[in-house]
């Protein structure tokens, strides 16, 4: 139709400002196009059209402008959406945060190309999950259990343990499903080392050769880091939706994501919303986070386990709260936990499993799951506002029964929160909870019905409650 | 038929040329897939589009085609047990089409034509019909009678009418000027259907969940807020009032949010029954579902799609209830869109009209006297989730909001951290509808339902003064009636109010149960507070009592009232008094 235009060389910049480049108007140019940019040494950088116009056409440099003036740049069009090439070939390799490879094994030759954007999954092909993922960790398993085809991230602030517990959780998922999973990591600004940590574990667990690697480091260019969890998730769309895989898609971390996205906003001149990130933050974050689930009549699945920091452990941050709004709960990690010396240092209180139900109860767990973990939650809560009670009126002004909630939390905090890197059973879990609540008075324990106290709670335990 | 070019492409906004004669809200193909819009400005020469579809790969160039017409719902019978996406196309017919992943330009009829429904005439020929007239009915599913009605702008004397099989768009009449009636009509969604007249409210919804029903009622044509952060409930509460509350046809809106919420409600609600005609809930439901990661343009229509369709429901008669989950996130498709025009911004970024559309939207619940000469009365309840930003009940979309509705049930995270649910506030939240409401409770639960209630509030409200005082000098020194107190707020709080939607028993309890439940427990206190002179406090919070009252909320609902009777009767004698000695802690 056009083809004219490509094959190209367009050198009419009007202007270039930050990441983006404003182009005159050039004939039949599509929205969203894949482009290629050569500056004066002729070294190539990829881009994407933000906004075509009469008067202007903005494009959006993946590898950043440095580099770029008016007179050298050249724009090449490809006349196509930005598309991956994916293959089987992709298990055990590691690409660059725009897709290419960077381990030096070569092209990959592509089965399919797919565009990075994806379509929105109809809401009607969905299948509920239901198959509850155990994860060794007793705040996940009782009281936010993780279940298979769930977006589940994790909140954390700066310098808590958060790949720690990733590489924990997905070591269990591997395990779980053996030879079956899939790994596609999205690493989006880390540093090195965190980089080496997530590879050396994959490595270790024997799940390296099942993964796909995209990487984009805290050097690399930022916006390109835009691309980074599309590719993630395209990929893993294939592997679930065409390929039939249970697939754990871990994105790290969505912060730097989300300020690429804001820096292109903010050189675009958008009215800003909250603390200067677009208006359309949140529509963004979900047709990524969207990307995971079961599709009825198809064998695969994509379990999302983002990783998202709290600039200042700040839980009302626009990223972590639109996150918040569109994932199936959250794991957050608690600095007062860690500086107890306390892991993996979950804070149960404001996490959640929306999809809990779904996973637990008699076949699945076991019957008392949900009223065990309802009630440590209660306890939990209500000896949290005991201790700062406390700390005004000392513990003489509390009662007995007040007294036994708050030996309960600390119970609660330094040996159920407190496992460190042992993975405890379902049955280890959910004994050593009732084994904390036998030590509160029957009477405190209204979340609990007295057939599951009978059953379940230890005759040492009874006693001591009777006591 | 107007045809023009795209001049811009920006995210789902599209700018046009050669668009002359075209007006605000007109339909517009986009492009060469033909991606369906809608106009939203028009400045000098050029028009923007809101386009319904995701617009990557469209050019500069591309035709632009209008029929110069604004969208039109369909209407008619076949609507109920369906599921839209926001412009009201079928998703299950799109999937049988295109797959499990939606793809762009993919179409489907919103009702099925090929489908013969059995019309049974009202009316009869001679009769003079004019619009809103019945003049006939369908069975729509088991239990509900869509009824056929003169469209807008239709009227005269019926030349034939005849019972028998047709489709949508056969004629089921004949005016004697020559105008057909069929089955099916059609509405722009963006305007409210018309009504005789609004009247009051006085009937409530009655939903089995003992925070609204009780505390916070609102009556069928009345509007409620539920704005809460992440997690605290918007949707499961949204959702056991869509199953259990005693509405005839229930629309919901899944506007901006989870997949995974709406494939739960597909999934359920075909094997729940209406509580109150024993059918599939699913029959008497319509889903609007434009989750998160579908068009932004198509989730700011959802909303009044789906308002329109209950409007219908209404004009025939019927109680019908309307759930958005989330309305913040159709004021976010406003502000997106807004952005993408450049307009000036007002608060946070919203648009300057942000609050007038949030009002014109909860305008459209009321209860009416329909058009038609039967002057049935029909009316839509508007329940809307609200996401605040971190929360914040301060930021716009809560505060506009808060202006129109009737009631607000504010979702506290603190509750739903200590996994108590419904976590609704009930020291901040509140309705405006209990004067209107009393007679009906009087009449049809108890003379004293509203003193009981109202007892029970004022106790909540002695607590929470209280607790500030524990906070600053300890629980163990307060008087013995104050502790008391605190215990029988504990009970009204863990026992009345606490209501799980997932027990087989709990998730719905029925007004009259919730009435004896409060007796209970009010009972109860004052024969404590009598006590307290001969019996010492510590003996009073030991009484075996305290667990029965726990255990009241799941005393089955058939046939509780013998239950309570010989309950109250315990009340105030055997279980009030002290257990022997070592039998409890
Ligand atoms: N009434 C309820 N009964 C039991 N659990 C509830 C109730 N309301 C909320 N929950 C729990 O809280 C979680 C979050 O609720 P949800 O309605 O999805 O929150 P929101 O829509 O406000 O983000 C649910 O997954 C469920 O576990
Ligand atoms: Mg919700």
């Amino acid at each position: 139709m056009a083809t004219g235009l490509y094959g190209k060389a367009y050198r009419k910049i009007q202007d270039i400002k930050g990441p983006l480049i404003f182009l005159e108007p050039v004939k039949d140019v599509r929205y969203g196009e894949r482009v290629t940019i050569t500056d004066s040494q002729d070294h190539s950088k990829g881009g994407q059209v933000l906004d075509v116009g009469e008067r202007a056409i903005v494009i959006q440099v993946f590898e950043g402008s440095d580099g770029l003036d008016k007179k050298a740049t050249a724009v090449f069009f490809t006349g196509d959406v930005v598309k991956l090439g994916l293959s089987e070939d992709m298990l055990g390799r590691v690409f660059d945060g725009s897709g290419k490879p960077a381990d030096g094994l070569g092209d990959v030759y592509p089965e399919a190309e797919l565009p990075i954007n994806g379509s929105p999954l109809n809401p009607v092909a969905r299948r509920q999950p239901f198959e509850w993922i155990q994860t060794g960790i007793s705040a996940i398993d009782i009281m936010n259990t993780l279940v298979k085809g769930q977006k589940l991230p994790i909140f954390t602030g700066a310098g808590l343990p958060a790949n720690r517990v990733a590489v924990q959780i997905a070591r269990q998922v591997i395990r779980q499903s053996g030879e079956e999973l899939i790994v596609v990591f999205a690493g989006m600004g880390i540093t090195s080392r965190e980089y080496s940590y997530f590879y050396r574990e994959f490595q270790e667990s024997g799940a390296l050769a099942n993964s796909v690697l995209f990487l984009n480091l805290a050097d690399d260019p930022t916006i390109e880091r835009i691309l980074t969890p599309r590719l993630a998730l395209t990929t893993a769309e294939y592997f679930a939706f065409t390929k039939g895989r249970d697939v754990l898609v871990i994105m790290t971390d969505m912060l730097n994501y989300a300020n690429a996205l804001r820096e292109i906003s903010s050189a675009r001149e958008e009215i800003p919303g909250r603390r200067g990130y677009p208006g359309y933050l949140y529509t963004d974050l979900a047709t990524n986070y969207e990307r995971a689930g079961i599709v009825k009549g198809q064998r695969g699945s994509i379990t999302q386990l983002p990783i998202v920091t709290m600039p200042n452990d700040d839980i009302t941050h626009p990223v972590i709260d639109l996150t918040g709004y569109i994932t199936e709960g959250q794991i957050i990690l608690a600095r007062e936990l860690d500086r107890k010396g306390y892991y993996p240092p979950i804070n149960p209180l404001p996490s959640l499993s929306r999809l809990m139900n779904l996973g637990i109860g008699s076949d699945k767990t076991r019957e008392d799951h949900k009223q065990l973990s309802d009630q440590l939650y209660a306890l939990y809560a209500q000896g949290k506002d005991l201790e700062k009670l406390t700390a005004i009126i000392g513990s003489e002004g509390l009662g007995a029964a007040e007294k036994q909630i708050i030996d309960f939390t600390t119970r609660f905090e330094s040996e159920y929160i407190n496992q460190g890197d042992q993975p405890r059973s379902l049955e280890e879990s959910l004994a050593l909870g009732w084994d904390l609540l036998s030590g509160v008075a029957r009477g405190e324990l209204r979340r609990v019905e007295d057939k599951y106290v009978d059953k379940y709670m230890t005759k040492r335990a009874a006693r001591a409650a009777g006591d | 038929m107007i045809q023009g070019q795209i001049s811009r492409i920006s995210g789902p906004v599209v700018q046009a040329k050669g668009m002359e004669g075209i007006k605000i809200r007109d339909l517009v193909e986009v492009g060469e897939l033909g991606l369906i819009g809608e106009v939203i400005e028009i400045k000098g020469d050029a028009v923007s589009v809101q386009v319904y579809e995701d617009t990557d790969g469209l050019k500069v160039g591309e035709p632009v085609k209008s029929e110069a017409k604004p969208f039109l719902v369909q209407l008619g019978p076949g609507l109920l047990g369906s599921i839209y996406d926001g412009i009201q196309r079928p998703l299950e017919i799109i999937r049988e089409q295109s797959g499990s992943f939606i793809q762009r330009g993919a179409t489907g009829e919103p009702l099925q034509t090929k489908k013969a429904w059995h019309f049974v005439p009202v009316a009869k020929a001679g009769d003079a019909v004019g619009v809103g007239d019945v003049v006939g009915t369908v069975q729509e599913g088991p239990t509900i009678q869509h009824k056929i009605l003169v469209p807008e702008g239709v009227s005269g004397r019926i030349a034939s009418i005849r019972e028998g099989d047709y489709t949508i768009t056969q004629p089921v009449a004949r005016l004697e000027n020559g105008d057909p009636i069929m089955m099916v009509q059609v509405w722009p969604i963006r305007q409210a259907r018309r009504y005789a007249e609004k009247v009051a409210t006085g009937i409530p919804l009655i939903t089995g969940q003992r925070i609204f029903d009780t505390f916070f009622p609102v009556p069928k044509g009345g509007s409620a807020i539920i704005p809460g952060p992440f997690g605290s409930g918007k949707t499961v509460s949204q959702q056991a009032l869509a199953k259990w509350s005693d509405a005839t046809v229930v629309i919901y809106v899944g506007c901006g949010e989870r997949g995974n919420e709406m494939t739960e409600v597909l999934t359920e609600f075909p094997h729940l029954e209406d509580p109150n005609t024993g059918a599939p809930l699913m029959n008497r439901t319509i889903l609007i579902a434009n989750t998160s990661n579908m068009p932004v343009a198509a989730r700011e229509t959802s909303i009044y799609t789906g308002i329109t369709l209950a409007e219908y429901y209404r004009d025939m008669g019927y109680d019908v209830a309307l759930f958005a989950d989330s309305t913040s996130r159709w004021a976010e498709a406003l502000r997106e869109i807004s952005g993408r025009l450049e307009e000036m911004p007002g608060e946070e970024g919203y648009p300057t009209y942000l609050a007038s559309r949030i009002a014109e939207f909860y305008e459209r619940s009321g209860r009416v006297v329909c058009l038609g000469q039967d002057r049935r009365q029909g009316s839509v309840t508007v329940i809307g989730a609200v996401s605040p930003p971190g929360g914040d009940f301060s930021e716009p979309v809560t505060q506009n909001s808060l202006r129109i509705a009737g009631a607000f049930w504010g979702l506290d995270a603190r509750l739903a951290y200590s996994r108590h649910f419904p976590a609704i506030n009930w020291l901040t939240s509140y309705t405006l509808y209990l004067d209107a409401l009393r007679e009906w409770f009087t009449k049809e639960v108890a003379t004293d339902f509203l003193d009981l209630r109202t007892e029970m509030v004022d106790i909540l409200q002695r607590e929470d003064e209280l607790r500030k005082i524990v906070q600053l000098v300890g629980r163990e020194s307060l008087s013995e009636p104050d502790k008391l107190l605190l215990d029988v707020a504990r009970t009204i709080r863990e026992d009345f109010l606490r209501q799980s939607a997932f027990h087989e028993v709990d998730a719905y309890c029925p007004s009259k149960k919730q009435y004896y439940m409060m007796r209970a427990i009010l009972a109860f206190y004052h024969q404590c507070q009598t006590r307290l002179g001969t019996m010492p406090y510590d003996e009073i919070a030991a009484l075996p009592a305290w667990e029965e009252l726990s255990k009241m909320r799941y005393l089955p609902n058939d046939n509780f009232e013998a239950d309570f009777e010989s309950l109250l009767g315990r009340l105030t004698a055997g279980a009030a008094e002290p257990a022997p000695a070592g039998a409890r802690s």
